[in-house]
C-alpha cells in the first residue's frame, strides 16, 4: 500500500484583490488530476465514517472509488443516489464539521477534501446533462398528488426524491424563481447561479412541475391544497423568514438594510448589474455589517464588492466564537474584510435622515452563557463612535407568519417555528409535513436537505399504505 | 405569463390593466396588493388591486408612469404579458358595518379606494367619498366612485372641477359641523395621508391608511417595507398595508420613500437612451 498522503490537493482561487472587485466565483474547483490525486488518497474504510457524519448519507467511498477509476457516471451515480444537488452541497455544505470532521485520514492528516470532490463529480454531471440531455427514466405514477411549499433546498429535495418514487409532484413558490436561500441569499461568488439553476432544471427532469409567484397563505392556503385543489399530502419547506432587527435607535434609516434585502437585491433582482437590472442598491463607502455568521460573510463580501472602501463586520463576541465557516472567514480576512470583534451597537445616528455613523461598545468576555459560549459583557466607559454610511443587519430571522397563520391546526413552538417530528418531518396537522429553517430556525442548506429526504420517504410511506388510485395510468 | 385582457387610458399617464390572474383573483379582496415585474431583469413592484372578478379569473390595477418600470408597463398593451403576478398580498381592509364611512382618495389612489367603497356600501355603511386631484384632467373613475358611494365630493387643487382645495378641507367641515363620522379610510401620496390623518386625528376618528412603503419580495422576506406604527416597527407587506393613521410615524415612511430617488432617475435616463436606441435601429 503506497504512503498515506497527508496533505490535500488544494483549491485554485481567484487571486483575492482581483476578486474582491468582481462576482465571478471565488474558488475554481479542482481539474480531473487534482480530483484523482486528492481521490487516491481515500483509503475506502469498510466501515466509512464519514457517511455518518453526512445529513443525507451519500455513500462517499462508493463515489470517491468510481471517481479514482476514472468511471465519473459511476461517481455521478453514486453520489446522486443521496443527493439530488451535489454541486450546490459540494460548495456550501460545512463539510469540515460533518463528512470531513470524521474522516480516518483526518486523524492523521488533512481529511479527505470530499467536499471539493462532490463538487468536481456534480459539476462534471451537470455538464454531462447539457451535452446529453436525457429524460430520466420514469418510474410507474402512484397517482398520488404531493403540494412542496417552497422551492428551497428542502422542498427541491423532497419534490426530486417524491418524484422518483412515481408521485406527482408541484411545488408552489412565492418569488419568481425557484431556488430560496441559493438565489436570493447566497451569492454569485460563492454559488453560481447558473448552478443553481441547472440543478433545478434537473429536478424539473424528475417531472417536478415548479409553480413561481404563488404565496402559500395568501394565494391559496394549505388547507385549500388539501381540501380543494386534489393534494395528498403537503410539505411544508418556507424557509427562514421575516429578517431580525436589534431594536436600538435608528434601524429606519435610510441606509441601515436587512442583510436579507441587502442579498436579495445583489443576488435575486441582480442589482449589482444596475442599471441594466432595473433594482438599484447603495454603492455605500463606508459598510458595517452587524452579526457573525455565513449570511453576515455574504453580506460584507457583497458589499465589498459593490465597491465600499471599507466593509466591516462588528460582532459582539471573539474570533473564537464566530459562528461562520471558518473558510468563509479566512475568505473574507484576505479579501481586505475589516473584523470588529467584541464590538456591540448601540445607536445608528443619523443627519437629514441617513446613516452617518453607529455608536458602539467594546465587550469583554465573562462566564459562559446557556449556549455555553462566554458571554460578551460591557467593558465600560467604552463607548464610541465607528464612521460608516451604511448598516447591515445580519443577526438572524423569525419564522414568516404567512402559512403558520393561515393553516389550521398546525402545532408552532414559542418561536414560531412549526413542531415536527426530527426523523420524519411530520407536523401536528393531519397530512401535512415540514422540513429546513421552518422547523429548525436558520440553519444549513445541507440539514434542510436532509430534512427535505427524510421527510419524503416518510410521505411515501405514508401514500404507499393507502389503495392505490390509478394504479392501471401505469400499465 | 400574464396575459392583459384590457386597458383603458384614464389620462395621460394613468392607466388601466385589466390582467389574467384567475389565482389572484380567486381569493383577493379589498386593500390587498401585487407585486408584479414587467419582464425578465424587471424590479419587483407592488400595485393595489383596483378591483377583482372571481368568475372571470382577473384583477384590475391602476397605474401611473412615474419611473422606468411603470413607463416600459405602459407601452404594453392588450394581448401582451407581464412576467410575473404575485398575489394577494398583505392584509385586506378591515371592512364591517361602522355606521358612517368617509372614503378619502387621492390622484390614482382613488382607484384603490374603489373596492373598499364598494365593499363598504356593501356592508351596510353610509359611503361619503371625497377625491381630489391636482387639475381636473387627472381626476379618474368620478362615475365608478359616485356608484360605490352615496356622496361624492370632488376635489382638484386648482379648481378646474368640483371644488377648490384639497381634501382635507371638505373632511374637516364634516368633522366640525358634528356629522358623526365612524371611520375614515384613506389611500393615496403618503402626504395626503397624513394630512388626513392629522385632520381627524383632534376628532378622534378610527382612520385608516394604506401605506405604500418600498418593497422588494412583498412576502416579509427583506424588511425594506418597514414602518412604524405607535413606536413599533412593523413590516407593511404582512403586517399591512392598512394601518391606524393617527399612529403612523409620517415623516419616517416620507424620508424612506425616497431612498433610491437618485438611482431612480438613473434607471429611467438609461432606459430612454436604450429605447431610443432600439427605435433607430428598428427604423433602420
Amino acid at each position: 500500500m503506497a504512503k498515506l498522503n497527508l496533505n490535500r490537493q488544494p483549491m485554485p482561487e481567484q487571486d483575492h484583490k482581483e476578486r474582491a472587485r468582481n462576482f465571478k466565483e471565488v474558488t475554481l474547483g479542482y481539474s480531473l488530476e487534482t480530483a484523482l490525486a486528492e481521490a487516491e488518497r481515500c483509503i475506502i474504510c469498510p466501515k466509512p465514517a464519514c457517511v455518518k457524519g453526512c445529513p443525507v448519507n451519500v455513500p462517499i467511498p462508493d463515489f470517491i472509488k468510481a471517481l479514482r477509476e476514472n468511471d465519473l457516471p459511476g461517481a455521478a451515480k453514486a453520489l446522486k443516489s443521496k443527493n439530488n444537488l451535489p454541486s450546490i452541497c459540494g460548495r456550501v455544505c460545512p463539510q469540515e464539521s460533518q463528512c470531513e470532521a470524521l474522516c480516518v485520514v483526518g486523524k492523521k492528516g488533512a481529511p479527505i477534501a470530499i467536499g471539493r470532490l462532490e463538487r468536481y463529480v456534480g459539476d462534471w454531471e451537470l455538464r454531462r446533462m447539457e451535452e446529453n440531455p436525457s429524460v430520466p427514466a420514469k418510474p410507474t405514477p402512484t397517482g398520488k398528488r404531493v403540494a412542496v411549499v417552497g422551492a428551497g433546498p428542502s422542498g427541491l429535495t423532497a419534490a426530486a426524491d417524491l418524484a422518483r418514487l412515481g408521485h406527482s409532484v408541484t411545488i408552489f413558490e412565492a418569488l419568481h424563481k425557484p431556488g430560496g436561500v441559493l438565489i436570493y441569499g447566497i451569492p454569485e461568488f460563492r454559488l453560481p447561479k447558473s448552478i443553481v439553476g441547472a440543478e433545478v432544471d434537473y429536478v424539473r427532469s424528475l417531472g417536478v412541475e415548479i409553480v413561481v409567484d404563488s404565496v402559500i397563505g395568501r394565494t391559496v392556503t394549505v388547507d385549500e391544497l388539501l381540501d380543494e385543489e386534489g393534494f395528498d399530502v403537503v410539505f411544508l419547506g418556507t424557509g427562514a423568514g421575516l429578517p431580525n432587527f436589534m431594536g436600538i435607535p435608528g434601524e429606519n434609516l435610510n441606509g441601515v438594510y436587512s442583510a436579507n434585502e441587502f442579498l436579495t437585491r445583489a443576488n435575486l433582482m441582480k442589482a449589482y448589474a444596475f442599471p441594466e437590472a432595473d433594482t438599484p442598491i447603495k454603492r455605500s463607502k463606508r459598510v458595517a455589517v452587524v452579526g457573525g455568521g455565513n449570511v453576515a460573510m455574504d453580506a460584507v463580501r457583497t458589499a465589498l464588492r459593490l465597491g465600499a472602501e471599507e466593509a466591516s463586520i462588528v460582532y459582539r463576541r471573539s474570533e473564537e466564537e464566530l459562528p461562520a465557516r471558518r473558510e468563509e472567514f479566512e475568505h473574507a480576512k484576505d479579501e481586505g474584510i475589516v473584523f470588529r470583534f467584541l464590538t456591540n451597537p448601540v445607536e445608528i445616528l443619523g443627519d437629514k435622515g441617513w446613516v452617518v455613523g453607529m455608536k458602539c461598545l467594546e465587550m469583554e468576555l465573562g462566564e459562559p452563557d446557556a449556549s455555553g459560549r462566554r458571554r460578551p459583557v460591557i467593558k465600560p466607559g467604552s463607548e464610541f463612535v465607528l464612521d460608516v454610511d451604511a448598516v447591515i443587519m445580519a443577526i438572524g430571522t423569525s419564522p414568516n407568519p404567512l402559512v403558520t397563520r393561515t393553516t389550521r391546526g398546525l402545532e408552532l413552538n414559542r418561536h414560531g417555528t412549526v413542531v415536527a417530528d426530527p426523523e420524519t418531518g411530520k407536523s401536528s396537522k393531519d397530512k401535512v409535513w415540514a422540513g429546513g429553517d421552518i422547523v429548525t430556525g436558520a440553519a444549513t442548506v445541507i440539514s434542510a436537505m436532509g430534512a427535505g429526504k427524510r421527510a419524503a420517504l416518510s410521505i411515501h410511506e405514508f401514500l404507499m399504505m393507502e389503495p392505490r388510485i390509478n394504479a392501471d395510468r401505469s400499465g | 405569463m400574464y396575459r392583459i385582457l384590457e386597458r383603458e387610458d384614464l389620462t395621460d399617464t394613468i392607466h388601466v390593466f385589466k390582467i389574467d390572474a384567475p389565482a389572484v383573483a380567486k381569493r383577493a379582496k379589498p386593500g390587498q396588493f401585487v407585486i408584479l415585474r414587467v419582464a425578465e431583469d424587471g424590479e419587483r413592484i407592488p400595485l393595489t388591486i383596483a378591483d377583482f372578478d372571481r368568475k372571470a379569473g382577473t384583477i384590475t390595477v391602476v397605474f401611473m408612469e412615474v419611473g422606468k418600470t411603470t413607463m416600459q408597463m405602459a407601452k404594453l398593451g392588450v394581448g401582451d404579458s407581464l412576467a410575473n403576478f404575485a398575489g394577494p398580498l398583505g392584509l385586506p381592509t378591515e371592512v364591517e358595518k361602522f355606521g358612517r364611512v368617509v372614503v378619502v382618495g387621492g390622484g390614482f389612489g382613488v382607484a384603490t379606494t374603489y373596492p373598499i367603497a364598494r365593499a363598504m356600501k356593501e356592508a351596510g355603511n353610509e359611503v361619503i367619498t371625497i377625491m381630489g386631484a391636482r387639475t381636473k384632467d387627472l381626476l379618474i373613475w368620478e362615475d365608478m366612485m359616485r356608484s360605490a358611494s352615496h356622496e361624492l365630493i370632488v376635489c382638484t387643487d386648482d379648481g378646474s372641477y368640483g371644488r377648490k382645495g384639497l381634501v382635507t378641507a371638505p373632511l374637516k367641515e364634516m368633522l366640525e359641523d358634528d356629522c358623526r363620522i365612524d371611520r375614515v379610510v384613506a389611500i393615496g401620496p403618503a402626504i395626503m395621508m397624513k394630512f388626513v390623518a392629522l385632520t381627524s386625528q383632534p376628532f378622534g376618528v378610527p382612520t385608516v391608511v394604506s401605506l405604500n412603503p418600498l418593497m422588494v419580495d412583498g412576502t416579509g422576506l427583506c424588511g425594506a417595507c418597514r414602518v412604524s406604527v405607535d413606536g413599533v416597527t412593523k413590516f407593511a407587506c404582512v403586517d399591512g398595508p392598512d394601518f391606524d393613521g393617527h399612529k403612523v410615524d409620517w415623516d419616517l415612511l416620507l424620508a424612506r420613500q425616497k431612498i433610491f430617488v437618485e438611482e431612480e432617475k438613473i434607471s429611467l435616463e438609461h432606459w430612454r437612451h436604450h429605447e431610443s436606441c432600439e427605435c433607430s435601429k428598428a427604423k433602420a
